[in-house]
């Protein structure tokens, strides 16, 4: 990232052209693993947003005295030690949902996005672009969690949040909530769908 | 007996990636062909083999609660549960720092095999989510947890090494419409293998 990129570029790439997910494949595991629901999947998306933005911030501010061969478990202690923090808050202010999410919090120090962003970006440039492609990509991925939650839990559920959208006459006359979207599986499924329509939208990402 | 159930179960009712989904960043971005998705397979294994111990000592010695009775009674009320994400993480970097070393020393043959994958390791979440889940299921001894810890080292291997089989066919025999090609269309292989092991979830062993 050598070439100078404009402070919005940065912030704004991450959501589609760039984005984390769909198109640089990371962070998958989270994705498939608490998007059953929609409301799982929002707060997993904020709490990578939080944590992406501000372990930038640290690696950036401090990029220049790390030592390049123990960059990887300096980088690691200081994702991890954030994480911690949301862990905790989480478990304090919404108990039902970090027990959703059980060890997918924990996994968000191994979470790939967050690596390839500190080694990517943070590692090369100042603490305010950093702080801004730390929110990008965030939001890219928590953008992704929340159409795969959505899809997930109404067709799945029929239900949003936990309210029931599918109107009760539609029961009546045989409609069945499709159990197997909540299944693992599909959320792989529902990101191909998304990487299709995306790919055909955009020329240039299509691979031959 | 016990273990040798878990370790079975491991491998295919418990599979890291196609029941849990971990790992699945590597598991997509090398398995373009078998014999590299092999080598990273073989080191994901052998990492787990040597951290879910490790972790496991840890685990029941330091930082659950009350772990520390062995130093004296008055730290019988210590708990240090909230430190190990940052303990167990600590530990997978620093084995995969080591083990690194000691391949490069002793096999220099392997270590030319492995090399580039070994520091890619660090952030498999396969690795981290092993040791996350021997602390959740609160296993009885550390035969345990080497026995967990191979089981699905091994079940990661197989399923790689699986669908880097298919896409090395589909990249010649099939004609995939083109925003699909390349990372959707294993996307949805991954779907319907994992679809597909989902019948040995009925199995109790």
């Amino acid at each position: 990232m050598a070439e100078k990129v404009s402070n919005k570029s940065v912030l704004l790439n991450p959501f589609s052209k760039n984005n984390p997910v769909i198109v640089q494949v990371l962070g998958i595991c989270s994705v498939l693993a608490v998007t059953a629901k929609l409301e799982p999947a929002i707060v997993m998306g904020i709490s990578v947003i939080a944590v992406l933005a501000f372990s930038n911030v640290i690696i950036s501010l401090i990029r220049n005295t790390i030592p390049t061969n123990i960059r990887i478990i300096v980088q690691l202690v200081v994702v991890a030690g954030l994480v911690v923090i949301v862990d905790q808050l989480l478990k304090a202010y919404t108990y039902d949902v970090s027990k959703q999410l059980s060890v997918f919090i924990g996994l968000i120090i191994t979470n790939c996005i967050l690596m390839g962003r500190l080694e990517a970006f943070a590692m090369a440039n100042k603490p305010w672009p950093s702080f801004l492609d730390g929110i990008g990509n965030g939001a890219g991925y928590a953008i992704i969690l929340i159409i795969v939650g959505f899809f997930r839990e109404l067709l799945g559920s029929g239900t949003l949040l936990g309210y029931t959208v599918v109107p009760q006459w539609c029961y009546d006359h045989g409609y069945v909530n499709n159990g197997l979207m909540i299944l693992p599986p599909m959320a792989l499924i529902v990101v191909a769908c998304i990487i299709w329509v995306h790919r055909l939208l955009n020329k240039d990402l299509q691979e031959d | 007996m016990e273990n040798l159930n878990l370790f079975i179960r491991s491998i295919f009712v418990d599979n890291m990636v196609f029941a849990y989904f971990l790992g699945m960043c590597s598991f997509l971005a090398v398995s373009k062909n078998v014999k590299t998705a092999f080598g990273l397979g073989v080191a994901v294994t052998f990492m787990l083999v040597i951290t879910l111990p490790i972790n496991y000592l840890l685990q029941t010695y330091v930082l659950s609660a009350g772990a520390l009775t062995w130093l004296g009674p008055e730290y019988a009320d210590v708990d240090l549960s909230f430190l190990s994400l940052i303990m167990f993480i600590a530990v997978i970097a620093s084995m995969t720092q080591l083990v690194e070393m000691a391949v490069e020393k002793y096999s220099p043959s392997l270590y030319s095999s492995l090399g580039i994958f070994l520091p890619l390791i660090a952030v498999n979440c396969a690795i981290l989510g092993g040791s996350l889940f021997m602390q959740q299921r609160e296993f009885p001894s550390v035969f345990t947890a080497i026995c967990a810890g191979g089981g699905w080292g091994l079940g990661w291997l197989l399923a790689i090494t699986a669908i880097a089989a298919i896409r090395e066919r589909l990249a010649t025999y099939s004609n995939i419409p083109r925003p699909l090609r390349g990372i959707g269309i294993t996307f949805i292989l991954t779907a319907l293998m994992g679809i597909a092991f989902m019948s040995f979830l009925g199995i109790k062993i």
